[in-house]
């Protein structure tokens, strides 16, 4: 098939960006979305134009890097994907996509569609886990854990940490985020002394971040492509005044 | 000619670990704070040692080339991770894990190193669940296990198919921990582009920041590279796009020994090759086989469906050949068997380069357990299939869903098309019990090194190994190095040494933008893959391995005249990093095809066309062969073998049957 692209280009994180035209023809229906840029890269090169720069690494929907929006979506029009997962399938001839990066104060651009993200490791390094040295763990079966109190966990731990709850917010609220692993470690008895103390130091760290607060348009929800559920967000926020009313820390 | 000591230390196998950890030399608390370590790679290996080695007081500088430490490759490993608890009273031990790693290794890796992987197996667990990981659990509350290949025990702990994500997680946020606190600087989107040696010792690394592109000088007490394995020389492989072996690649060029590089691993479950334009092959977990029957129409070139194949014309060739382990034979051994049945013209799909991966008949069985739960009697086959798909889909709904997004088939209907691609890499830099590699100061930890898995890794093993070394081996080991380096000062890094690395570095980068040639990185990345996959693949021969050889040379030569790198040093440039890494991987291929050529026995994952027994398996030859073939670098791309004697003095040595 053939397709009209318009892609976002920006030198660097101080230059101004724009929409880009291209055209892509004889894509196959098999490709992942990467694959066909892979495809649009190799023709710049061979013109003598700057290739498009873009993050991807693992490309199997699991590291969290690629992080593309496209056609006013994160991770494009299907839903539980990531842009690597999304094949071109999903198109079809003669369609215009639009490409963008990220957009939100908290995730500058990099270059083209490539964002900094490092505010999401900041926010884990700000409490993101439990306490425990190396070789101070009792044995694994020593605390039995229900299985649907694990199972939960579980699924609030399943979150990527690629940012497109945060993309597409229109509060650029990174709740989604915060509260999938302040969820998944208050869930399991490991995380209980420090749930209070880690739930103000994270979204203390949040909002210092510059990330917006959540109004409940559950757009996180519905784009999340690991389908992580807005009931930690509410988790979260139980938590959050619990510790703010009875256990305020300094943090 | 240097000569390499393993360090064995000495005494019986079980008890050589317990005495080394009660006699290593220690370092006190307050010369540990003036200790400096660089971490290069954050994945279960390097994010495990550099949170340790924080936690007990060292200075730790980790490196990643990625965005985020946590986008590590590790993150991908779907099955399981092993570790000899025996919590199904199924007879597991420390021994019998020991055992079936040497063995599915194809008595290939070193004993002493194995037996302690599997001593400290269970402590990971331990470590893993206290830091919160949200391992799968029975209704009971303990955590539950699974079958995996090259075993007859359960033993493989999971979390859904994403146990290297949440295992990475966990390692992760311990390494967060430590940044938050100060004691770790992380350095992301950074890569290592040298190893600096003062004196003989690894002293610190020149790295380059990929977003501004400035070269930076990193001075070490000690250096450890967790960078993973070098699968992606073969171009298409399991591995993400940024896996590289440039990282230990350079501390092979600075004197470090690389060792059996000729041990790669096909695994037999991935997603077939669907065309020209794939960047990346698809990994289904060996988990899959637990629950699925693999097979092939007794028909050549049968072109019906899937589901229209009635059971008595279609071949479960494993079974068939192997009844003992049936499905679960190790990986070498199925990925040979898939290629053997597609190459006599049985393989199914449009390239005819698949086989069946079928859930039909344990999606019935679990169907049947549910119905009985739930109490329903004379249910039809329908509603078992019903009750059934909703088990399966709990334990491998991910694996399911990312088959048919990348298919547009479903899998809960039809059999998987699946297909062998390069997933692991046995080989590596070569290191001693301590995981010191041949130039003081340097370690190698993970994937990256070589010890642990011999000819063939067995599944659920990598996740195994890596925390092993990053939590309870390395922070030990290092101990007996340090602990004579207390006096060292922080060496400024305007020492010579530095300089002159710092500008080998530049001249290289410049050369890459200065070729200004017609042809892209990736294709000449996509050609060195082709000859490897054809060469020095599943299956090799010493015509082959020699043409390879040539070719590579040749394309090597094409690459440093005619590649084209655009944009320049100074800015973020995808392509200049792609540029480093695939002339790396154009003088590592070469190696490989030489190991190949030298090791004139089939192991393994090393199947030598010319060694195989009437019935098509492996055939080792312990009495020429029975050693590691440690690989030193020598000027202008030329290779000097090395032997480390293997000695099984616990295992007797014998024909490796799954039969």
């Amino acid at each position: 098939m053939n397709l009209t692209l318009k892609v976002w280009r920006q030198k660097n994180s101080k230059s101004a960006g724009k929409l880009v035209d291209y055209q892509v023809s004889d894509i196959s229906p098999d490709m992942s979305f990467l694959e066909m840029f892979d495809v649009l890269n190799e023709q710049l090169i061979n013109k003598g134009e700057e290739p498009i720069v873009f993050d991807h690494d693992c490309r199997e929907g699991i590291c969290g890097m690629c992080s593309m929006f496209i056609n006013g979506r994160p991770h494009g029009p299907k839903q539980g994907i990531t842009t690597c997962q999304l094949h071109m399938r999903s198109f079809k001839d003669g369609d215009t996509i639009v490409v963008e990066p990220w957009r939100a104060a908290a995730f500058p651009v990099i270059k083209d569609l490539a964002t900094d993200r490092s505010s999401f490791d900041r926010i884990i390094a700000s409490g993101g886990f439990i306490s425990v040295n190396t070789g101070n763990a009792q044995d694994a079966n020593a605390l039995p854990i229900p299985k649907r109190q694990a199972d939960a966990a579980f699924e609030a731990a399943a979150c990527i940490a690629c940012g497109a709850c945060v993309a597409t917010c229109k509060n650029a609220s990174a709740m989604l985020f915060v509260s999938a692993k302040i969820s998944q470690l208050a869930l399991l008895p490991q995380g209980q002394p420090e749930r209070y103390r880690r739930v103000q130091s994270m979204v203390a760290q949040m909002d210092a971040e510059g990330f917006g607060n959540c109004t409940n348009t559950r757009a996180c929800e519905a784009e999340c492509p690991k389908g992580i559920s807005l009931e930690n967000i509410a988790r979260m926020n139980r938590d959050y005044y619990a510790a703010k009313f009875a256990s305020e820390e300094e943090v | 000619m240097a000569e390499i000591n393993s360090n064995i230390p000495e005494g019986e196998l079980t008890e050589k670990w317990t005495k080394f950890r009660s006699s290593v030399a220690l370092v006190n608390p307050a010369n540990k704070r003036s200790i400096e370590v660089i971490v290069v790679g954050s994945g279960l290996a390097g994010a495990s040692a550099a949170a340790t080695l924080a936690e007990m007081g060292y200075k730790v500088k980790c490196f990643c080339f990625q965005d985020s430490p946590r986008r590590a490759h590790s993150i991908a490993a779907q099955g399981g991770i092993n570790a000899a608890k025996n919590y199904q009273n199924d007879g597991d031990s420390t021994y019998r894990l020991f055992y079936d790693t040497i063995k599915g290794g194809d008595y290939r890796a070193r004993e002493a190193n194995v037996y302690r992987l599997a001593e400290v197996s269970a402590n990971i667990i331990d470590q893993c669940v206290a830091q919160g990981v949200p391992l799968a659990r029975e209704y009971g509350g303990l955590l539950d296990n699974r079958s995996f290949g090259g075993t007859q025990v359960q033993r493989t702990f999971y979390a859904a198919g994403q146990t290297g994500q949440q295992l990475l997680l966990g390692a992760y946020s311990a390494l967060e921990r430590q940044i938050g606190m100060g004691k770790v600087d992380m350095y992301t989107r950074h890569e290592m582009l040298e190893v600096v040696k003062i004196d003989g010792k690894a002293r610190g690394i020149i790295a380059r920041n990929l977003i501004t592109g400035e070269l930076e000088r990193h001075f070490g007490h000690a250096v450890l590279i967790a960078s993973g394995g070098y699968g992606n020389v073969f171009y298409l492989s399991t591995n993400a796009m940024g896996s590289n072996v440039t990282a230990a690649w350079k501390a092979h060029r600075q004197g470090a020994f690389f060792a059996n590089p000729c041990f790669t691993q096909i695994h037999p479950t991935c997603i077939p090759v669907s065309g020209d334009h794939q960047s990346k092959l698809t990994l289904m977990s060996e988990s899959l086989r637990n629950d699925g029957r693999i097979w092939v129409p007794k028909k050549k070139d049968d072109n019906r469906k899937a589901t229209d194949i009635p059971e008595d014309e279609r071949d479960y060739y494993l079974e068939r050949r192997y009844p003992a382990f049936g499905n679960l034979v190790p990986r070498d051994v199925a990925s040979r068997a898939a290629k053997e049945r597609c190459d006599a013209g049985y393989g199914v799909g449009a390239s005819k380069l698949a086989v069946y991966l079928d859930f039909a008949a344990n999606t019935e069985r679990y169907g049947r357990i549910e119905a009985t739960k739930q109490g329903i009697h004379n249910a039809d086959k329908a509603t078992f299939m019903r009750l059934g798909r909703e088990v399966v889909k709990e334990k491998y709904g991910n694996l399911f869903d990312m088959y048919a997004q990348i298919t547009g088939e479903d899998p809960y209907e039809t059999p998987m098309r699946i297909y062998p691609a390069v997933h692991y890499t046995m080989g590596g830099l070569w290191v001693d019990y301590n995981l010191m590699t041949t130039v003081p100061g340097l370690y190698a930890l993970g994937e990256a090194n070589f010890s642990d898995h011999g000819a063939n890794r067995l599944g659920a093993s990598a996740l195994m190994q890596g925390l092993a070394d990053g939590y309870f081996v390395i922070p030990y080991t290092i101990g007996a190095y340090l602990s004579k380096d207390i006096s060292t000062k922080a060496i400024p890094t305007d020492h010579p040494a530095f300089i002159e690395a710092e500008k080998n570095v530049k001249e290289t980068l410049e050369r890459f933008v200065n070729i200004k040639g017609s042809k892209s990185v990736d294709h000449f990345h996509k050609a060195l893959g082709k000859i490897m996959w054809d060469k020095c693949g599943m299956a090799r021969n010493e015509q082959g391995l020699k043409e390879a050889i040539v070719e590579i040379r040749a394309l090597r030569d094409e690459f440093w005249r005619d590649v084209r790198v655009p944009g320049s040093l100074d800015e973020y440039n995808p392509e200049l990093e792609k540029a480093g890494r695939v002339a790396d991987f154009l003088e590592l291929g070469e190696l490989m095809c030489i190991d190949a050529l030298n090791r004139q026995e089939s192991c393994g994952g090393h199947f030598r066309e010319e060694y195989q027994t009437e019935e098509g398996e492996a055939l080792r030859d312990d009495e020429n062969y029975a050693y590691a073939a440690a690989w030193e670098y020598l000027e202008g791309v030329h290779f000097n073998l090395h032997k480390e004697d293997l000695k099984f003095e616990n295992i007797k040595v014998a024909q490796r049957s799954y039969k």
